[in-house]
């Protein structure tokens, strides 16, 4: 798969295959979620993409009633909260992601290590351009 | 390698510092806002200035570009104080902007480059609704993996709370505790956005309810009105409303020299004797959770230079955007263990004004305001004002020969601490 490149666009390019994807140094086989192209421990660049088995943990969230732009967009707002939250993926590394399927009319009740597994959801990109915004994209989340 | 140990080619010395009123600002812009901090630096310099011998200037601003539609605020603000055609730089660093722009100008002036330097912020942040505010702010986090899915700035720090509440048993009463302390502060800060305790907060909104004919509110202290949903809604759970430092407009600066011509400027000059500067992961890249790693990085490079430590530091402004942040700020910077004793210093009164180790005796961000680009150098007029007994009403009655400032940009991606020094 190394003809693909270490890009956000190709990590975005899985995500609309509703695939979860991370990069894994060749040299010393660290895991990078997000990927990266460098890897941080050996500073190598020789990388290639893994598919992740989506499963993971909550580590830290909160529930937002007044995001930015694209998540107003989606119809959240003061009245219709959601939930953001970081996840730590079976595999290891962590990343932030929406957090579906927890109670967010009561967030007191929602706990750090409950699991969760990767899901997807579209939405306008992030731009204060409309033109550019409105383009539909596919960003990672997780269903608890 | 890399060194470890740094060390400023020749010594560098605060001879002035001002800043405009924070607050909400009708009818002026960034580089007015910046003229009126410069306005009221230039008394503050006790033997007088020429204009002439600023040799440059370095401006911290975070976001022009999205409020004001604006760039080039270097320039701009040369212009409007007529230094043209010295050079004039902007600095983008997010909330740390103008440390980074004190910290660059110092560098110049270490260099040996420039003698007279002139640095610090301005932001004006009440030009978009809040929607839009909020949309800016977050684009300081990393948009492609943070903003994008839904994180907000109110929303990270929130985050860290959630991890800092579950593995310390950290309480929302105790980041309430901080609100409560730096609005006692701020209300004797007469260019404080909201120069007022919680308390003249609740009596202002009793006096309004019984102006309206509405049911009037009965709360028996402060953290029963902290509390009450109606007068302090959630932001991003568990941050509510007074959890959060302001959106505010405001500018500030400093008049930087030489530490062998200062006494050129004034007799009781602040000298800055260490200097630290990190960046950082995005929050899900890092080890912890609970803790600012950058600000820690920052703070030993500080220390190093400065050849003291945390007890040493009299008094110290930190970056409180929101009450969770200064609690783990006062642990980054050694002061108290990380955990426990951090989250219950505000309430046990070890961080009060008249505490062992006061801090954020401005108000802080959170009651003082936060004009993003502005409020590194804002921290630093106030240490300048306290160092040299000039601080009026909220004069700290403990003798400040070092004091330290703490300003993280964005979520911790960037963190600046320096160390002052009054000989």
């Amino acid at each position: 798969m190394k003809e693909i490149p270490f890009t956000i666009a190709s990590f975005n390019n899985y995500l609309t295959e509703r695939k979860f994807m991370a990069s894994k140094c060749e040299s010393c086989g660290a895991l990078w979620l997000p990927p990266r192209p460098i890897c941080l421990n050996c500073k190598g660049d020789d990388m290639a993409w893994t598919e992740l088995s989506g499963k993971g943990t909550l580590v830290a969230f909160t529930v937002i009633g007044v995001g930015p732009m694209p998540m107003i967009e989606a119809g959240y707002d003061r009245d219709n909260p959601y939930c953001v939250g970081i996840v730590e993926v079976e595999e290891g590394p962590r990343i932030s992601a929406q957090i579906l399927g927890v109670d967010v009319s009561h967030p007191e009740n929602i706990t750090i290590g409950t699991p969760v597994v990767a899901d997807y959801v579209e939405r306008g990109s992030w731009h204060f351009v409309e033109e550019v915004a409105k383009a539909r994209k596919v960003y990672l989340a997780f269903r608890a | 390698m890399a060194r470890d140990k740094r060390r400023l080619g020749r010594g560098v010395a605060i001879v002035g510092a001002g800043m405009s009123s924070f607050g909400t600002r009708r009818d002026v812009t960034n580089r007015e806002l910046f003229a009126e901090a410069f306005a009221d630096m230039k008394p503050s310099v006790d033997k007088g200035f020429d204009h002439q011998d600023i040799e440059a200037l370095y401006v911290g601003n975070c976001g022009a570009e999205m409020w004001e539609s604006q760039s080039v605020m270097g320039n701009l603000c040369a212009d409007i104080i007529g230094l043209t055609p010295r050079p004039a730089r902007k600095i983008e660093d997010a909330c740390a902007s103008s440390s980074v722009a004190v910290r660059d100008g110092l560098i110049a002036i270490a260099s040996g480059l420039y003698d007279v330097v002139l640095v610090g912020g301005t932001e004006k942040m009440t030009n978009l609704s809040v929607n839009w505010t909020t949309m800016a702010l977050a684009c300081g986090s990393d948009t492609t993996y943070e903003g994008s899915v839904g994180f907000t700035f109110p929303g990270l720090y929130a985050a860290m709370a959630t991890a800092h509440m579950h593995q310390y048993g950290t309480t929302h009463a105790d980041m309430l505790q901080v609100a409560i302390k730096n609005h006692t502060n701020g209300a004797l800060n007469p260019k404080a956005h909201f120069p007022m305790t919680i308390k003249d907060v609740m009596d202002m909104r009793t006096a309004k309810a019984k102006e309206k004919g509405q049911p009037v509110p009965a709360w028996t202290d402060e953290m029963e009105f902290l509390n009450d949903p109606r007068y302090n809604p959630v932001i991003a759970w568990p941050n509510t409303l007074f959890d959060c430092c302001p959106v505010t407009d405001g500018a500030a600066c400093l008049l930087l020299v030489a530490e062998d011509r200062a006494k050129e400027f004034t007799d009781t000059p602040i000298y800055i004797i260490g200097t630290g500067q990190a960046s950082g992961h995005n929050l899900h890249d890092r080890d912890t959770l609970t803790s600012i790693p950058a600000a820690k990085a920052a703070a030993a490079q500080a220390y190093d230079m400065a050849g003291v430590g945390p007890q040493d530091i009299k008094i110290a402004e930190v970056h409180d955007c929101f009450t969770i942040a200064e609690i783990m700020a006062i642990a980054d910077l050694g002061f108290f263990p990380e955990g426990k004793e951090a989250a219950a210093a505000a309430a046990e009164g070890i961080t009060a004004r008249d505490g062992a180790k006061p801090i954020n005796v401005s108000g802080g961000l959170k009651c003082k305001g936060h004009p993003v680009g502005a409020t590194g150098a804002a921290q630093m007029v106030e240490l300048f004002q306290q160092m040299r007994g000039e601080a009026g009403e909220r004069q700290v009655a403990t003798d400040i020969d070092l004091a330290l400032n703490h300003n993280i940009g964005a979520h911790g991606t960037t963190a600046v601490v320096q160390i002052y020094e009054r000989r």
